[in-house]
């Protein structure tokens, strides 16, 4: 292993019979962000759920911080508390107040003392300007709040990687930016990140790097800027007509 | 008016026989409820067989006369050497009964839980153990409240077979009260009337419950 925090060899995975993944290639190092953007129903969404067996890898090998996640003794409750996760739907508990969900996996995951646990959530609520939700239920705050609070949720275990995908999606147009500012603010502070998302804004002043996919692979990566603005390969012309299409379509 | 003040003078010894209803139903639930939450996790997430056993059971207990297992399980059992005294037997065959009910209670409410708060406890590094423990379990029960109730006020009146073994419940105590005043209408009666405020009361009570335990913002949700 060279100094990459991820590394994806040759991943192909799918649902019943249907190849979703057809063999990817990705690597992320220490600190990076990359974007990852394609049509709806290309893989993107499986990609991030394969690197942590959300969905279990057919064939082809995943590294995650020296660790081989699809090796055999592979623990794989310690590879996904080291990366936090986002979902397009936020995914909070509903039955726990805020602080709980932010709490609860302290004290189950990491074994904190409640009372250790409970400070930090509240340390982090309080970094994201999340403190006044803390006794709140999730499904009492707009999604733009919620989506704040599952990342607060991920960033409280103190992840090594965040896998985001599309956390801005789910969300109307004016809640999309109180999200879009904790994204940036995630982003300032130098964790790594992999992300699938739309917003050209997070891409282009975020991001370090951009990857393309359409149907199961990646057919091109780069700068994000260049990539975006002027289009080497025809191939990477067309797709973003069609991701311009997808995004539409979306919101 | 005679009828009337001998129903009133009955009433407290039928209270008495009321005290070993209650017990009795609510022991059983407990004992229902306690098996439920096991065995519905077990039909939905464990390896074959195991999914089949407990579907078996489940069809064998909802498949049959109550009445009939309370028999097989006070008369049937001491064959096999196990000896147990009415009351108990009563438990028994009442939380097995039960627990049939309820698992099925439990796996309707487990399979409304969206995937997605599966997926979220996963990523979090939850074992599927504490996954079932602090998320599914937890929405399941809130779920299934208000059907969980009803079984419970089933239970009460189900209970009422135990006279059948010899157990002094309330059904029980009004038959005593006939055989000695023979005034089987106002006796029974007055037996259906208490059966039917607590009853009445129990469901009143689960109303308040629910109402507590409500998960605030759900009710947008679900709407
Ligand atoms: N749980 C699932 N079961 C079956 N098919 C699925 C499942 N999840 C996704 N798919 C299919 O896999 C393909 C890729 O889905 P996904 O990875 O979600 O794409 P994206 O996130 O890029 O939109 C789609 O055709 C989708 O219908
Ligand atoms: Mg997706």
């Amino acid at each position: 292993m060279n100094n990459l925090l991820l590394k994806v060899e040759g991943l192909k995975a799918g649902y019943d019979g249907l190849e979703v993944l057809r063999g990817v290639d990705l690597g992320l190092s220490r600190g990076e962000k990359v974007v990852v953007m394609g049509p709806s129903g290309s893989g993107k969404s499986t990609l991030l759920k394969c690197i942590v067996r959300l969905v279990e890898p057919w064939s082809g090998r995943i590294f995650l911080d020296g660790e081989e996640v699809t090796g055999r003794e592979v623990d794989l409750r310690k590879v996904r508390a080291k990366t936090g996760f986002v979902f397009q739907q936020y995914n909070l508990f509903p039955h726990m107040t805020v602080i709980k969900n932010l709490s609860l996996p302290l004290e189950v995951v990491k074994r904190m003392p409640r009372s250790e646990a409970e400070r930090r959530a509240m340390n982090m609520l309080k970094a994201f300007g999340l403190e006044e939700f803390a006794d709140k239920y999730p499904l009492q705050l707009s999604g733009g709040q919620q989506q704040r609070v599952a990342i607060a949720r991920a960033l409280v275990m103190d992840p090594v990687l965040l896998l985001l995908d599309e956390p801005t999606s789910a969300l109307d147009p004016e809640l999309r930016r109180e999200v879009l500012d904790t994204l940036f603010e995630v982003a300032r502070q130098g964790r790594s990140m992999l992300i699938v998302t739309h917003e050209l804004d997070f891409a282009e002043a975020a991001a370090d790097r951009l990857v393309l996919m359409d149907d199961g692979l990646v057919v091109e990566e780069g700068d994000p800027w260049e990539l975006l603005h002027t289009p080497k390969s025809d191939r990477a012309r067309r797709f973003l007509v069609k991701i311009a299409r997808s995004a539409q379509s979306v919101a | 008016m005679e009828s009337l003040f001998f129903v009133l003078g009955i009433v407290p010894g039928l209270v008495n026989g009321l005290w070993v209803t209650l017990q009795i139903s609510t022991v059983s639930f407990a004992l229902g409820i306690v098996l439920a939450a096991i065995l519905a996790p077990l039909r939905i997430f464990a390896p074959e067989p195991i999914p089949l056993i407990v579907r078996g059971y489940v069809e064998a207990f909802r498949g049959t006369p109550l009445l009939v297992q309370l028999l097989l399980i006070y008369f049937g059992l001491p064959s096999l050497g196990v000896k147990l005294d009415a009351y108990s037997a009563c438990i028994l065959a009442l939380g097995l009964n039960s627990a049939a009910y309820q698992a099925e209670i439990f796996r309707g409410a487990m399979k409304s839980i969206p995937e997605t708060q599966f997926l979220a406890a996963e990523s979090l590094g939850f074992s599927q153990g504490q996954t079932y423990r602090y998320v599914v379990l937890p929405q399941a029960l809130r779920v299934a409240a208000p059907a969980l109730a009803n079984e419970l006020i089933t239970l009460v009146k189900e209970s009422s077979l135990a006279s059948v073994i010899g157990v002094v419940e309330l059904t029980r105590r009004g038959e005593y009260l006939v055989a000695y005043t023979f005034r089987a209408l106002e006796v029974y009666v007055a037996v259906a009337l208490i059966y039917l405020v607590v009853c009445t009361l129990a469901s009143q009570a689960v109303k308040q419950l629910e109402s507590m335990f409500k998960i605030p913002g759900y009710e947008k949700v679900v709407a």
